[in-house]
Protein backbone atom coordinates (compact mmCIF):
# COMPACT_ATOMS: atom_id res chain seq x y z
CA UNK A 1 0.00 0.00 0.00
CA UNK A 2 2.65 2.56 1.17
CA UNK A 3 4.51 1.67 -2.05
CA UNK A 4 1.48 2.35 -4.54
CA UNK A 5 1.04 5.44 -2.54
CA UNK A 6 4.66 6.19 -3.35
CA UNK A 7 4.37 5.39 -7.18
CA UNK A 8 1.03 7.72 -7.39
CA UNK A 9 2.86 10.38 -5.46
CA UNK A 10 5.67 10.70 -7.92
CA UNK A 11 3.26 10.29 -10.96
CA UNK A 12 1.17 13.45 -9.77
CA UNK A 13 4.67 15.42 -9.20
CA UNK A 14 6.09 13.97 -12.61
CA UNK A 15 2.46 14.43 -15.10
CA UNK A 16 3.34 17.09 -16.88
CA UNK A 17 6.74 15.41 -17.80
CA UNK A 18 5.11 12.85 -19.21
CA UNK A 19 2.95 14.41 -21.04
CA UNK A 20 5.79 16.03 -22.36
CA UNK A 21 7.34 12.92 -23.28
CA UNK A 22 4.41 11.44 -25.27
CA UNK A 23 4.12 14.67 -26.54
CA UNK A 24 7.98 14.31 -28.10
CA UNK A 25 7.26 11.12 -29.59
CA UNK A 26 4.38 11.85 -31.04
CA UNK A 27 5.69 15.06 -32.93
CA UNK A 28 8.89 12.44 -33.97
CA UNK A 29 6.54 9.99 -35.58
CA UNK A 30 4.93 12.03 -37.60
CA UNK A 31 7.62 14.96 -38.32
CA UNK A 32 8.62 15.26 -42.03
CA UNK A 33 5.34 12.42 -43.10
CA UNK A 34 2.81 14.63 -45.29
CA UNK A 35 -0.08 12.60 -44.02
CA UNK A 36 1.08 12.46 -40.61
CA UNK A 37 -1.41 11.42 -38.33
CA UNK A 38 -3.68 10.11 -40.73
CA UNK A 39 -1.40 6.99 -41.33
CA UNK A 40 -2.62 5.77 -37.40
CA UNK A 41 -5.61 5.25 -39.36
CA UNK A 42 -4.39 4.82 -42.85
CA UNK A 43 -2.14 1.68 -41.65
CA UNK A 44 -4.55 -0.28 -39.73
CA UNK A 45 -6.73 -0.05 -42.41
CA UNK A 46 -4.63 -1.05 -45.20
CA UNK A 47 -2.95 -4.27 -43.19
CA UNK A 48 -6.31 -5.30 -42.86
CA UNK A 49 -7.14 -5.19 -46.25
CA UNK A 50 -4.50 -7.23 -46.66
CA UNK A 51 -5.24 -9.91 -44.14
CA UNK A 52 -8.67 -9.95 -45.30
CA UNK A 53 -7.86 -10.32 -49.11
CA UNK A 54 -5.07 -13.65 -47.68
CA UNK A 55 -7.37 -15.13 -45.67
CA UNK A 56 -10.44 -14.92 -47.97
CA UNK A 57 -9.28 -15.69 -51.55
CA UNK A 58 -5.69 -17.08 -51.41
CA UNK A 59 -5.64 -19.51 -47.94
CA UNK A 60 -9.71 -19.61 -48.41
CA UNK A 61 -10.26 -20.84 -45.01
CA UNK A 62 -10.73 -19.15 -41.77
CA UNK A 63 -13.00 -16.20 -42.94
CA UNK A 64 -15.83 -18.76 -43.89
CA UNK A 65 -18.53 -18.83 -40.68
CA UNK A 66 -17.58 -15.63 -38.81
CA UNK A 67 -19.28 -12.61 -38.77
CA UNK A 68 -18.67 -9.84 -40.41
CA UNK A 69 -14.58 -11.20 -40.72
CA UNK A 70 -13.29 -7.75 -41.85
CA UNK A 71 -14.07 -5.96 -38.14
CA UNK A 72 -13.57 -9.03 -36.32
CA UNK A 73 -9.75 -9.36 -37.81
CA UNK A 74 -9.24 -5.63 -37.38
CA UNK A 75 -10.02 -5.85 -33.85
CA UNK A 76 -8.34 -8.53 -33.10
CA UNK A 77 -5.03 -6.84 -35.04
CA UNK A 78 -5.21 -3.35 -33.36
CA UNK A 79 -5.54 -4.88 -29.95
CA UNK A 80 -2.94 -7.23 -30.34
CA UNK A 81 -0.65 -4.27 -32.68
CA UNK A 82 -1.08 -2.56 -29.13
CA UNK A 83 0.07 -5.16 -27.09
CA UNK A 84 2.99 -5.71 -29.23
CA UNK A 85 3.77 -2.12 -29.87
CA UNK A 86 3.27 -0.93 -26.52
CA UNK A 87 5.53 -3.80 -24.92
CA UNK A 88 8.51 -3.59 -27.06
CA UNK A 89 8.83 -0.24 -27.58
CA UNK A 90 8.15 0.17 -23.64
CA UNK A 91 11.43 -2.75 -23.28
CA UNK A 92 13.75 -0.43 -25.09
CA UNK A 93 12.87 2.57 -23.20
CA UNK A 94 15.06 2.26 -20.59
CA UNK A 95 18.46 2.01 -22.98
CA UNK A 96 16.69 4.98 -25.05
CA UNK A 97 16.25 7.13 -21.49
CA UNK A 98 20.16 6.59 -20.33
CA UNK A 99 21.57 9.75 -21.46
CA UNK A 100 18.80 11.22 -19.15
CA UNK A 101 18.78 9.19 -15.94
CA UNK A 102 22.48 9.43 -16.13
CA UNK A 103 22.55 12.94 -15.60
CA UNK A 104 19.40 14.02 -13.51
CA UNK A 105 17.07 11.88 -11.14
CA UNK A 106 14.07 10.84 -12.33
CA UNK A 107 11.91 8.06 -11.18
CA UNK A 108 12.57 5.24 -13.49
CA UNK A 109 9.32 3.92 -14.27
CA UNK A 110 8.31 7.12 -16.12
CA UNK A 111 9.78 5.57 -19.27
CA UNK A 112 8.09 2.42 -19.80
CA UNK A 113 5.47 4.04 -18.95
CA UNK A 114 5.26 6.62 -21.47
CA UNK A 115 5.92 3.99 -24.02
CA UNK A 116 2.88 2.11 -23.21
CA UNK A 117 0.55 5.43 -23.05
CA UNK A 118 1.97 6.14 -26.45
CA UNK A 119 0.98 3.12 -27.70
CA UNK A 120 -2.21 3.64 -26.45
CA UNK A 121 -2.70 7.29 -28.06
CA UNK A 122 -1.78 5.56 -31.25
CA UNK A 123 -4.31 2.58 -30.99
CA UNK A 124 -7.25 5.08 -29.71
CA UNK A 125 -6.66 7.06 -33.48
CA UNK A 126 -6.59 3.82 -35.14
CA UNK A 127 -9.78 2.77 -33.57
CA UNK A 128 -11.00 5.49 -36.34
CA UNK A 129 -9.72 2.55 -38.54
CA UNK A 130 -12.06 0.29 -37.06
CA UNK A 131 -15.57 2.75 -36.97
CA UNK A 132 -14.89 2.97 -40.67
CA UNK A 133 -14.41 -0.32 -41.14
CA UNK A 134 -18.08 -1.25 -39.27
CA UNK A 135 -19.78 1.78 -41.07
CA UNK A 136 -18.39 0.13 -44.46
CA UNK A 137 -19.43 -3.27 -43.71
CA UNK A 138 -22.40 -2.31 -42.06
CA UNK A 139 -21.94 -3.49 -38.68
CA UNK A 140 -24.84 -2.56 -36.05
CA UNK A 141 -23.79 -0.27 -33.28
CA UNK A 142 -24.77 -1.76 -30.07
CA UNK A 143 -24.80 -0.43 -26.65
CA UNK A 144 -22.83 -2.52 -25.09
CA UNK A 145 -19.82 -0.69 -26.94
CA UNK A 146 -19.17 0.99 -23.94
CA UNK A 147 -18.46 -1.85 -22.10
CA UNK A 148 -15.21 -2.24 -24.82
CA UNK A 149 -13.64 -0.19 -22.23
CA UNK A 150 -13.04 -2.53 -19.39
CA UNK A 151 -10.70 -4.60 -21.76
CA UNK A 152 -8.97 -1.77 -23.40
CA UNK A 153 -8.57 -0.41 -19.73
CA UNK A 154 -7.29 -3.96 -18.81
CA UNK A 155 -5.26 -4.41 -21.33
CA UNK A 156 -3.38 -1.21 -20.84
CA UNK A 157 -2.60 -2.28 -16.93
CA UNK A 158 -1.40 -6.00 -18.73
CA UNK A 159 0.58 -4.61 -21.40
CA UNK A 160 2.45 -1.90 -18.17
CA UNK A 161 3.04 -4.83 -16.43
CA UNK A 162 4.83 -6.52 -19.12
CA UNK A 163 6.58 -3.72 -20.15
CA UNK A 164 7.89 -2.97 -16.87
CA UNK A 165 9.43 -6.38 -16.64
CA UNK A 166 11.04 -7.07 -20.17
CA UNK A 167 12.06 -3.18 -19.24
CA UNK A 168 13.69 -4.22 -16.32
CA UNK A 169 15.26 -7.67 -18.04
CA UNK A 170 16.23 -5.72 -20.94
CA UNK A 171 18.95 -3.65 -19.33
CA UNK A 172 20.98 -6.84 -18.21
CA UNK A 173 20.59 -8.55 -20.91
CA UNK A 174 19.86 -7.49 -24.55
CA UNK A 175 18.99 -10.88 -25.98
CA UNK A 176 15.47 -10.57 -24.20
CA UNK A 177 15.00 -7.95 -26.95
CA UNK A 178 15.45 -10.16 -30.13
CA UNK A 179 13.55 -13.24 -28.04
CA UNK A 180 10.69 -11.05 -27.32
CA UNK A 181 10.12 -10.61 -31.44
CA UNK A 182 9.80 -14.40 -31.86
CA UNK A 183 7.58 -14.88 -29.12
CA UNK A 184 5.19 -12.42 -29.89
CA UNK A 185 5.20 -13.97 -33.82
CA UNK A 186 4.83 -17.14 -32.02
CA UNK A 187 1.65 -15.27 -29.73
CA UNK A 188 0.12 -13.88 -32.76
CA UNK A 189 -0.71 -17.33 -34.17
CA UNK A 190 -2.01 -17.97 -30.38
CA UNK A 191 -4.53 -15.11 -30.04
CA UNK A 192 -7.22 -16.01 -32.19
CA UNK A 193 -6.40 -12.72 -34.39
CA UNK A 194 -7.90 -14.28 -37.69
CA UNK A 195 -9.33 -17.36 -36.91
CA UNK A 196 -12.42 -18.66 -34.69
CA UNK A 197 -10.99 -21.05 -31.94
CA UNK A 198 -14.10 -23.27 -32.15
CA UNK A 199 -13.99 -23.66 -35.13
CA UNK A 200 -9.99 -24.99 -35.11
CA UNK A 201 -9.40 -28.79 -34.54
CA UNK A 202 -7.11 -30.35 -32.33
CA UNK A 203 -3.40 -31.47 -32.78
CA UNK A 204 -1.64 -33.81 -31.22
CA UNK A 205 1.60 -33.78 -29.42
CA UNK A 206 3.09 -37.24 -28.94
CA UNK A 207 0.86 -39.63 -27.82
CA UNK A 208 -1.51 -36.62 -26.49
CA UNK A 209 -4.49 -34.60 -28.03
CA UNK A 210 -4.93 -31.39 -27.89
CA UNK A 211 -8.16 -28.91 -28.17
CA UNK A 212 -6.62 -26.06 -29.86
CA UNK A 213 -9.62 -24.01 -28.38
CA UNK A 214 -8.50 -25.56 -24.76
CA UNK A 215 -5.00 -24.30 -25.47
CA UNK A 216 -5.79 -20.81 -26.20
CA UNK A 217 -7.85 -20.38 -23.05
CA UNK A 218 -4.01 -20.01 -21.33
CA UNK A 219 -3.36 -17.03 -23.56
CA UNK A 220 -4.77 -13.39 -21.75
CA UNK A 221 -4.84 -11.39 -24.68
CA UNK A 222 -7.03 -13.69 -26.34
CA UNK A 223 -9.63 -12.91 -23.25
CA UNK A 224 -9.14 -9.11 -23.53
CA UNK A 225 -9.87 -9.53 -27.63
CA UNK A 226 -12.70 -11.58 -26.81
CA UNK A 227 -13.79 -9.21 -24.61
CA UNK A 228 -13.97 -6.50 -26.95
CA UNK A 229 -15.42 -8.59 -29.73
CA UNK A 230 -17.99 -9.47 -27.61
CA UNK A 231 -19.31 -6.37 -26.68
CA UNK A 232 -18.80 -4.26 -30.34
CA UNK A 233 -19.22 -6.64 -32.54
CA UNK A 234 -21.48 -9.09 -31.19
CA UNK A 235 -23.84 -6.53 -28.85
CA UNK A 236 -23.15 -9.37 -25.99
CA UNK A 237 -22.15 -8.32 -22.80
CA UNK A 238 -18.92 -9.21 -21.04
CA UNK A 239 -19.21 -13.05 -19.51
CA UNK A 240 -18.16 -13.18 -16.18
CA UNK A 241 -15.26 -15.43 -16.73
CA UNK A 242 -13.95 -12.60 -19.29
CA UNK A 243 -14.72 -10.31 -16.40
CA UNK A 244 -12.65 -11.63 -14.02
CA UNK A 245 -9.73 -13.50 -16.19
CA UNK A 246 -9.24 -9.68 -17.89
CA UNK A 247 -8.99 -8.13 -14.72
CA UNK A 248 -6.44 -11.01 -12.61
CA UNK A 249 -4.41 -11.37 -15.46
CA UNK A 250 -3.64 -7.53 -15.68
CA UNK A 251 -3.52 -6.93 -11.90
CA UNK A 252 -0.75 -9.74 -11.92
CA UNK A 253 1.03 -8.49 -14.48
CA UNK A 254 1.41 -5.17 -13.40
CA UNK A 255 2.27 -6.52 -9.87
CA UNK A 256 4.89 -8.41 -10.89
CA UNK A 257 5.90 -5.74 -13.47
CA UNK A 258 6.49 -3.24 -10.22
CA UNK A 259 8.04 -5.76 -8.31
CA UNK A 260 10.91 -6.42 -10.42
CA UNK A 261 11.01 -3.12 -11.70
CA UNK A 262 11.65 -1.36 -8.27
CA UNK A 263 13.72 -4.36 -6.84
CA UNK A 264 16.16 -3.76 -10.13
CA UNK A 265 15.93 -0.26 -10.85
CA UNK A 266 18.77 1.03 -8.49
CA UNK A 267 21.21 -0.68 -10.89
CA UNK A 268 20.32 0.73 -14.36
CA UNK A 269 22.25 3.41 -13.86
CA UNK A 270 25.46 1.07 -13.58
CA UNK A 271 24.22 -1.23 -16.69
CA UNK A 272 23.14 1.19 -19.71
CA UNK B 1 20.49 24.75 8.32
CA UNK B 2 22.81 22.04 6.59
CA UNK B 3 21.21 21.96 3.00
CA UNK B 4 23.52 18.63 1.97
CA UNK B 5 24.82 16.14 4.40
CA UNK B 6 26.91 13.72 2.80
CA UNK B 7 27.82 11.24 5.53
CA UNK B 8 30.92 8.60 4.76
CA UNK B 9 29.60 7.84 0.95
CA UNK B 10 31.38 5.13 -0.69
CA UNK B 11 30.50 4.30 -4.17
CA UNK B 12 31.65 1.13 -5.43
CA UNK B 13 31.37 0.13 -9.55
CA UNK B 14 32.43 -3.21 -10.22
CA UNK B 15 34.38 -3.14 -13.35
CA UNK B 16 33.60 -6.17 -15.31
CA UNK B 17 36.71 -7.59 -17.29
CA UNK B 18 34.16 -8.37 -20.47
CA UNK B 19 31.24 -7.27 -20.59
CA UNK B 20 28.68 -9.85 -20.65
CA UNK B 21 25.82 -8.27 -22.88
CA UNK B 22 24.07 -11.94 -24.11
CA UNK B 23 22.67 -15.08 -21.38
CA UNK B 24 24.95 -17.02 -23.02
CA UNK B 25 27.56 -15.26 -22.54
CA UNK B 26 26.94 -14.77 -19.14
CA UNK B 27 26.03 -18.32 -18.14
CA UNK B 28 28.81 -20.10 -19.67
CA UNK B 29 31.04 -17.65 -17.70
CA UNK B 30 28.89 -18.18 -14.59
CA UNK B 31 29.81 -21.76 -15.18
CA UNK B 32 33.53 -21.64 -15.39
CA UNK B 33 33.73 -19.09 -12.44
CA UNK B 34 34.94 -16.67 -15.10
CA UNK B 35 32.54 -14.01 -13.12
CA UNK B 36 35.29 -11.53 -12.05
CA UNK B 37 34.71 -7.86 -11.35
CA UNK B 38 37.41 -5.66 -10.62
CA UNK B 39 35.71 -3.63 -7.56
CA UNK B 40 36.42 -0.04 -8.36
CA UNK B 41 35.86 2.53 -5.27
CA UNK B 42 35.30 6.08 -6.95
CA UNK B 43 34.32 7.52 -3.58
CA UNK B 44 35.68 6.02 0.00
CA UNK B 45 34.10 7.23 3.09
CA UNK B 46 33.40 11.13 1.53
CA UNK B 47 31.63 13.38 4.06
CA UNK B 48 30.60 16.95 3.67
CA UNK B 49 28.50 19.56 4.50
CA UNK B 50 27.17 22.37 3.17
CA UNK B 51 25.12 24.90 5.09
CA UNK B 52 22.55 26.76 3.60
CA UNK B 53 23.32 29.62 1.23
CA UNK B 54 27.17 28.49 1.20
CA UNK B 55 29.20 28.24 -2.48
CA UNK B 56 30.97 25.38 -2.03
CA UNK B 57 33.30 24.60 -4.02
CA UNK B 58 34.58 20.60 -4.90
CA UNK B 59 37.94 20.87 -6.75
CA UNK B 60 40.94 17.74 -7.67
CA UNK B 61 42.16 16.00 -10.83
CA UNK B 62 40.51 13.71 -13.00
CA UNK B 63 38.96 10.88 -12.09
CA UNK B 64 39.13 11.80 -8.18
CA UNK B 65 35.37 11.45 -8.23
CA UNK B 66 33.93 14.98 -8.31
CA UNK B 67 31.79 14.04 -10.80
CA UNK B 68 30.55 10.99 -8.46
CA UNK B 69 30.19 12.63 -6.08
CA UNK B 70 27.59 15.40 -7.51
CA UNK B 71 25.61 12.42 -8.86
CA UNK B 72 25.48 10.94 -6.16
CA UNK B 73 24.52 14.27 -3.85
CA UNK B 74 21.62 14.69 -7.15
CA UNK B 75 19.95 10.99 -6.56
CA UNK B 76 21.45 9.54 -10.01
CA UNK B 77 23.75 7.13 -7.96
CA UNK B 78 22.78 5.72 -5.04
CA UNK B 79 25.58 5.29 -2.84
CA UNK B 80 27.14 1.44 -1.76
CA UNK B 81 27.50 2.74 1.92
CA UNK B 82 26.65 5.62 3.74
CA UNK B 83 24.10 8.13 2.79
CA UNK B 84 22.70 11.46 1.87
CA UNK B 85 20.33 14.40 2.85
CA UNK B 86 19.68 16.85 0.51
CA UNK B 87 17.04 19.84 2.40
CA UNK B 88 14.89 21.29 -0.54
CA UNK B 89 14.59 21.23 -4.75
CA UNK B 90 17.96 20.39 -6.40
CA UNK B 91 18.68 21.71 -9.96
CA UNK B 92 21.25 19.58 -11.40
CA UNK B 93 23.48 20.84 -13.74
CA UNK B 94 25.64 18.32 -13.98
CA UNK B 95 26.11 18.10 -17.82
CA UNK B 96 24.29 20.84 -19.84
CA UNK B 97 21.47 19.57 -22.12
CA UNK B 98 20.96 16.41 -20.55
CA UNK B 99 17.22 15.52 -21.49
CA UNK B 100 17.86 17.78 -24.72
CA UNK B 101 16.10 16.06 -27.66
CA UNK B 102 18.40 16.83 -30.66
CA UNK B 103 15.57 16.26 -33.48
CA UNK B 104 13.36 19.01 -31.55
CA UNK B 105 13.09 22.65 -31.87
CA UNK B 106 14.86 25.01 -28.92
CA UNK B 107 11.02 26.06 -28.22
CA UNK B 108 10.46 22.53 -27.69
CA UNK B 109 13.18 21.42 -26.13
CA UNK B 110 12.74 24.41 -23.21
CA UNK B 111 9.65 22.58 -22.52
CA UNK B 112 10.48 19.14 -22.40
CA UNK B 113 13.65 20.22 -20.25
CA UNK B 114 12.16 22.11 -17.73
CA UNK B 115 9.24 19.19 -16.87
CA UNK B 116 12.64 16.90 -16.96
CA UNK B 117 13.63 19.57 -13.58
CA UNK B 118 10.04 19.31 -12.19
CA UNK B 119 8.40 22.38 -13.39
CA UNK B 120 4.82 23.04 -14.41
CA UNK B 121 3.86 23.98 -18.19
CA UNK B 122 2.75 27.12 -16.98
CA UNK B 123 5.22 28.46 -14.85
CA UNK B 124 7.85 27.49 -18.07
CA UNK B 125 5.15 29.56 -19.84
CA UNK B 126 5.50 32.68 -17.51
CA UNK B 127 9.30 32.58 -17.69
CA UNK B 128 9.61 31.67 -21.61
CA UNK B 129 10.54 35.09 -21.97
CA UNK B 130 13.16 35.08 -19.58
CA UNK B 131 14.72 32.04 -20.43
CA UNK B 132 14.88 33.27 -24.03
CA UNK B 133 16.53 36.84 -23.20
CA UNK B 134 18.87 34.94 -20.74
CA UNK B 135 19.94 32.96 -23.73
CA UNK B 136 20.06 35.05 -26.74
CA UNK B 137 19.10 33.24 -28.93
CA UNK B 138 15.53 34.64 -29.85
CA UNK B 139 16.35 33.58 -33.63
CA UNK B 140 16.95 30.22 -33.20
CA UNK B 141 13.88 28.99 -31.52
CA UNK B 142 12.48 27.24 -33.83
CA UNK B 143 15.57 25.74 -35.32
CA UNK B 144 16.43 21.81 -34.13
CA UNK B 145 18.65 21.41 -31.64
CA UNK B 146 20.88 19.56 -33.63
CA UNK B 147 21.80 22.30 -35.55
CA UNK B 148 23.28 24.31 -32.47
CA UNK B 149 27.03 24.71 -31.51
CA UNK B 150 27.67 23.66 -28.31
CA UNK B 151 27.31 26.63 -27.11
CA UNK B 152 24.47 27.62 -28.07
CA UNK B 153 22.72 24.52 -26.48
CA UNK B 154 24.75 25.48 -23.05
CA UNK B 155 23.38 28.56 -22.76
CA UNK B 156 19.57 27.41 -22.91
CA UNK B 157 20.24 24.60 -20.86
CA UNK B 158 21.67 26.96 -18.33
CA UNK B 159 19.07 29.62 -18.54
CA UNK B 160 16.61 26.88 -17.72
CA UNK B 161 18.47 25.61 -14.74
CA UNK B 162 18.22 28.52 -12.91
CA UNK B 163 15.06 30.23 -14.14
CA UNK B 164 13.53 28.52 -11.05
CA UNK B 165 15.20 29.61 -7.48
CA UNK B 166 16.60 26.05 -6.56
CA UNK B 167 17.45 25.30 -2.98
CA UNK B 168 20.45 23.28 -4.53
CA UNK B 169 21.86 24.29 -7.33
CA UNK B 170 24.84 21.70 -8.67
CA UNK B 171 27.14 22.65 -11.38
CA UNK B 172 29.97 20.48 -12.92
CA UNK B 173 31.93 22.60 -15.12
CA UNK B 174 29.13 24.10 -16.80
CA UNK B 175 31.07 27.33 -16.81
CA UNK B 176 33.74 26.54 -18.96
CA UNK B 177 31.10 26.63 -22.03
CA UNK B 178 30.60 29.50 -23.81
CA UNK B 179 32.55 32.69 -24.39
CA UNK B 180 33.93 35.33 -21.63
CA UNK B 181 30.99 37.24 -21.61
CA UNK B 182 28.43 34.55 -21.17
CA UNK B 183 30.61 33.32 -18.58
CA UNK B 184 30.71 36.47 -16.78
CA UNK B 185 26.98 36.36 -17.30
CA UNK B 186 26.31 32.86 -15.61
CA UNK B 187 28.44 34.00 -12.38
CA UNK B 188 26.26 36.72 -12.18
CA UNK B 189 23.47 35.10 -12.13
CA UNK B 190 24.53 32.20 -9.33
CA UNK B 191 25.44 35.11 -7.23
CA UNK B 192 22.02 36.28 -7.90
CA UNK B 193 20.74 32.99 -6.60
CA UNK B 194 22.77 32.70 -4.16
CA UNK B 195 21.63 36.20 -2.91
CA UNK B 196 18.48 34.55 -2.59
CA UNK B 197 19.33 32.09 -0.37
CA UNK B 198 20.67 29.02 -2.73
CA UNK B 199 22.73 26.75 -1.86
CA UNK B 200 25.74 26.00 -4.96
CA UNK B 201 27.72 23.20 -5.19
CA UNK B 202 30.18 23.51 -8.14
CA UNK B 203 32.99 21.30 -9.68
CA UNK B 204 35.90 23.67 -11.89
CA UNK B 205 38.90 22.72 -13.27
CA UNK B 206 39.86 26.73 -13.09
CA UNK B 207 41.10 27.25 -9.54
CA UNK B 208 40.76 31.29 -9.97
CA UNK B 209 37.34 30.38 -10.54
CA UNK B 210 36.68 28.15 -7.39
CA UNK B 211 38.69 30.50 -5.38
CA UNK B 212 36.85 33.63 -6.50
CA UNK B 213 33.67 32.14 -6.06
CA UNK B 214 33.80 29.90 -3.49
CA UNK B 215 33.48 30.30 0.32
CA UNK B 216 34.32 26.56 1.04
CA UNK B 217 35.85 23.97 -0.78
CA UNK B 218 36.58 20.25 -1.11
CA UNK B 219 39.73 18.60 -2.25
CA UNK B 220 39.13 14.87 -3.58
CA UNK B 221 42.28 12.95 -4.57
CA UNK B 222 41.24 9.46 -6.15
CA UNK B 223 37.90 9.12 -4.11
CA UNK B 224 38.84 10.01 -0.64
CA UNK B 225 38.81 13.90 0.99
CA UNK B 226 42.00 15.38 1.07
CA UNK B 227 41.36 18.46 2.29
CA UNK B 228 38.40 20.62 3.36
CA UNK B 229 38.21 24.60 4.21
CA UNK B 230 37.99 27.81 3.34
CA UNK B 231 38.84 28.80 -0.51
CA UNK B 232 42.11 30.36 -0.37
CA UNK B 233 43.77 27.74 2.17
CA UNK B 234 42.82 24.61 0.30
CA UNK B 235 43.11 26.17 -3.51
CA UNK B 236 46.95 27.49 -2.08
CA UNK B 237 47.66 23.68 -0.78
CA UNK B 238 46.16 21.79 -4.29
CA UNK B 239 48.03 24.81 -6.32
CA UNK B 240 51.77 24.00 -4.65
CA UNK B 241 51.25 19.98 -4.06
CA UNK B 242 49.50 18.01 -6.65
CA UNK B 243 47.71 20.74 -9.02
CA UNK B 244 50.60 21.94 -11.31
CA UNK B 245 48.78 21.35 -14.29
CA UNK B 246 45.42 22.95 -12.64
CA UNK B 247 47.44 25.80 -11.88
CA UNK B 248 48.76 26.70 -15.54
CA UNK B 249 45.23 26.98 -16.77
Amino acid sequence: MQLLKAYLYDFWRYRYLLQNLIGRDFKLKYRRSVLGVVWSVLNPLLMNIVMVVVFSTIMDMRGAGIENFPVYLLIGQLLFGFFTEGTSSAMSSMLGAAPLIKKVYIPKYIFPLERVCFALVNCLFSFLALVLMMIFTGARLYATVLLALYPLATLFLFTLGVGLILAAATVFFRDVMHLWGVFTTALMYFSAIFYDPLQMGSFTVGSLQINTSQVIRFNPLYWYITGFRATVLDGRGLSWSMVWICGACALLALAAGLLVFRRQQDKFVLHI
Amino acid sequence: MNMVEVNGVSMRFNMAKEKHESLKEYFLAALQGRLQFEEFYALRDVSLCVKKGEFHGLIGLNGSGKSTLLKVISGVFKPTAGSVTVRGAIAPLIELGAGFDMDLTARENIFLNGTVLGLTPQYIREKFDEIVAFSELRDFLDVPLKNYSSGMVARIAFAIATITKPDVLIADEILSVGDFKFQEKCEERMRQLMSGGTTVLLVSHSIEQVERMCGRVTWLEKGRVRMQGNAAEVCAAYRTLGGQPAAAQ
